[in-house]
């Protein structure tokens, strides 16, 4: 590691994933810890407490990772990250996995040589506006000043909506949400936008939200998804499916608090499978067969965590729309545990 | 007698490279070169393994692909349909901008803080001091950040400005009608050409013609009121007489600009709020102000500094002298203090203009889409490029920072003691 250290500051890119060993199941075991980047801080999705222990629905995931391979869903080392910092923090080893509302797009799949396991929020960029400036949709946003967080895919697709709709704007660019939330509450832009989920969130720790509405232009397609490093195959997998774990575990009605019971009873093989009561599926990807169901204990299954994090129970109060099960008109799939 | 010559010439050992004081300094030089030569090797090796380990390869064709993002601030024309390496242009613009503001604004700064500092006024000379030292020992990062800070919280937003229908008063009004100072931008008024010439195309972007004009009316001005001055002199040297030159000079170097201006149709627009922003004038953003400012106090602070001991650095003497010759304190400043303590004050100099220019690249912190901001910041995110955009950033500073140093090592050149 101190060779990768040396190199990191020569290339201050830190391209050092070639002394990060390709097992990163072996070093995660190694270290007792997974390391997790995760944003800096949005509200419901990935944010620290007064306490300093992180909550959200991004950082459920981690926990249910952490879970699956050391038994342990504290054992997880939060790294937060900006959407500048994040890739390379994962290309060069500084963290094992990212679960940081990043888009999968095509180019990040395979010219950043990352790979997306899945999708965990399908999302969609939005803006959010004043109220009281009268708009009330995005195409009245002609020579308004926007706030944009830099090195993020809504950078460009702001860019080829606003050219397509041959509307002039004006970008501000901002390095975190955090900072977003600040230049748009103090009036320094017109318009705030990210992804809808974001904008929620962000308007959910206003003092006013009532005052601020998001416009009803989706302009993009946001699939965010957690992502590991290319080249790893086994890791990827442990990733993949535990995130298979938890959307499987909704579909079949598996919850934190009937796993035990199903696992033992349940009529349904599927069900035994996944909880590990029949056949040995966590052992063929290097763990063991009580996997899924550590990753389901933590904080539950995927709709549980959806509504205890950015449900609409929540003050950020999202509906599930996409983001239901393949059963209930959304979008969630998980591949068949078998 | 024994022959002096006889004397065996000892032969040439190995171990002499060691022991012989001729050959150690020689021995050890060539032992490090080589160490520093096997140190650069390995870690061009590594990289390159570390590469293929990721599956990268490098190159800089992404400079031609297609940026895709917008940067607000652009001196030179730029959608995002430009590539990467107009963005990067784009960014250097603005880098050199606020690097050249900056050190304008630091040195007038500095000069006049450095020289008052001295004075003997007490009031003036402690005011000075609390400058400097306040400036020079906060974290230039934390002036630009509050400076920002004071823009965006405290200025109004550009709707403020907005007459209300039914009271036909606005919250805030222009100043002169042609400034506001708002907490996104300051506006400004626009010089515009009412006859326009056309645009020269000079291969990287266009220049307007009527700016060209211009320049070259001020250079023919500098040039015609050089010929002038000559001119008096020779008749000064002829006769002991020199003509009264003060209205060719102001003629020559305002008058020909001026007329020039006016042939052109020069005028300014002025700002005036439409939609959600001012338009018409140029929006001077916030984040550019701040950077500006604050690079130009912190700097200015050191200049100061440097000033101060190059005037202290002049004998007392020579202030003596002046004040005998019934030279007033300001002109005995002007004419013998400071033209003697420039040579002190130059070589300084230089490393605070390097290190200004250096130090813009904080500008990230504002959002201002420096070189770092577009090379380092967005296009390297968005292509995965990490080496081969700081190496290109790497170089690029370099080659700034050697060009101003090379100027102004010509400048110095010029004003150091002379010994014929």
């Amino acid at each position: 590691m101190k060779k990768s250290a040396f190199l990191g500051t020569l290339t201050v890119a830190g391209l050092a994933a070639g002394m990060v060993s390709a097992a990163t199941l072996d070093d995660v075991k190694a270290r007792g810890e997974l390391n997790c980047g995760v944003s800096t801080g949005l509200t419901g999705f990935s944010l620290p407490d007064a306490n300093g222990v992180w909550s959200g629905f991004d950082v459920a995931i981690c926990r249910a990772v952490a879970a699956a391979v050391l038994g342990d869903a504290t054992k997880v080392k939060f790294v937060p990250t900006t959407g500048q910092t994040r890739f390379t923090a994962l290309a060069s080893g500084e963290v094992d996995m990212l679960a940081r509302n990043s888009t999968w797009t095509f180019s990040r799949d395979t010219d950043l040589k990352l790979d997306f396991v899945g999708v965990n929020y399908y999302d969609g960029q939005g803006f959010m506006v004043r109220k009281d400036l009268g708009v009330t949709s995005a195409k009245e946003l002609e020579g308004a000043t926007i706030c944009i967080q830099t090195g993020t895919t809504t950078e460009l697709n702001l860019a080829d909506w606003f050219k397509t709709n041959n509307l002039n704007y004006t970008p501000v660019a901002i390095e975190t949400n955090a900072e977003g939330e600040q230049q748009y509450a103090a009036g320094a832009c017109d318009a705030y936008t990210t992804d809808a989920s974001g904008l929620a969130s962000t308007r959910a720790s206003f003092a006013d939200p009532e005052n601020h509405i998001i416009l009803p232009e989706i302009i993009s397609k946001e699939p965010l998804g957690p992502a590991v490093r290319h080249g790893d195959n086994q890791w990827a997998d442990i990733v993949r499916w535990t995130l298979n774990a938890l959307i499987a575990a909704e579909e079949y009605g598996v919850t934190s608090a009937n796993m035990e019971e199903l696992a033992a009873n349940s009529p349904n093989p599927e069900v035994k499978r996944l909880l590990g009561a029949e056949g040995d599926l966590g052992v063929m990807t290097g763990l063991d067969k009580d996997w899924a169901k550590r990753a389901i204990g933590v904080a539950g299954n995927y709709g549980e965590i959806f509504a205890a994090t950015i449900g609409e129970a929540t003050p950020i109060g999202l509906a599930r729309g996409l983001n239901a099960q393949w059963t209930q008109g959304g979008l969630l799939y998980a591949p068949p545990f078998r | 007698m024994a022959n002096v010559a006889d004397v065996p010439k000892p032969s040439f050992r190995l171990s002499m490279l060691l022991y012989d004081t001729r050959y150690r300094s020689l021995t050890i030089q060539i032992v490090v070169f080589l160490l520093v030569m096997a140190g650069a090797a390995w870690l061009v090796d590594n990289t390159i393994r570390n590469l293929q380990a990721l599956g990268k390869d490098f190159n800089f064709s992404f400079l031609g692909a297609r940026a895709g993002y917008d940067i607000s601030q652009r001196l030179v024309e730029y959608t995002n349909d430009s590539t990467h390496g107009r963005a990067l242009l784009i960014g250097l613009l603005n880098t050199l901008l606020v690097a050249f503001l900056g050190c304008i604004a630091a040195t007038v700064i500095g000069v006049l803080v450095g020289v008052l500092r001295l004075s003997k006024n007490w009031l003036i000379a402690r005011l000075m001091t609390v400058y400097v030292e306040i400036f020079r020992n906060i974290p230039l990062l934390l002036w630009i950040l509050l400076i920002y800070a004071v823009f965006t919280e405290a200025a109004p937003a550009p709707n403020a400005f907005r007459v209300n229908a039914e009271t036909g008063e606005a919250a805030t009004s222009m100043f002169l009608d042609a400034f506001a100072v708002t907490n996104r931008y300051t506006a400004i008024p626009n010089p515009v050409f009412g006859l326009d010439l056309g645009w020269l195309n000079i291969g990287l972007f266009y220049v307007s013609v009527d700016f060209l004009l211009l320049v070259a009316a001020i250079v023919v001005g500098f040039f015609l009121n050089r010929m002038a001055l000559r001119r008096a002199t020779r008749i000064q040297e002829a006769t002991g007489d020199r003509p009264t030159t003060w209205w060719q000079s102001l003629l020559l170097l305002v008058g020909i600009p001026v007329a020039a201006l006016i042939a052109m149709g020069f005028h300014f627009e002025f700002p005036e709020l439409k939609g959600f922003n001012f338009t018409g004038g140029l929006n001077v953003s916030n984040s550019f102000m701040a950077l500006w400012l604050a690079l130009s106090l912190y700097t200015g602070a050191f200049i100061a500094e440097i000033v101060r001991a190059g005037v202290l650095a002049i004998s007392k003497g020579q202030s003596e002298a002046a004040f005998a010759l019934g030279l007033r304190p300001a002109r005995t400043m002007n004419l013998v203090i400071l033209p003697q303590a420039l040579r002190v004050i130059i070589p300084p100099l230089i490393s605070q203009y390097l290190n200004l220019t250096k130090n813009s690249s904080l500008a990230i912190a504002v959002g201002y889409l420096d070189l770092r901001g577009t090379l380092g910041g967005i296009t390297l995110n968005q292509t995965g490029r990490e080496l081969e955009c700081v190496l290109l950033m790497m170089l690029i500073y370099l080659t700034i920072s050697l060009i101003i140093s090379g100027l102004m090592n010509v400048y110095n050149a010029s004003v150091k003691l002379k010994e014929r």
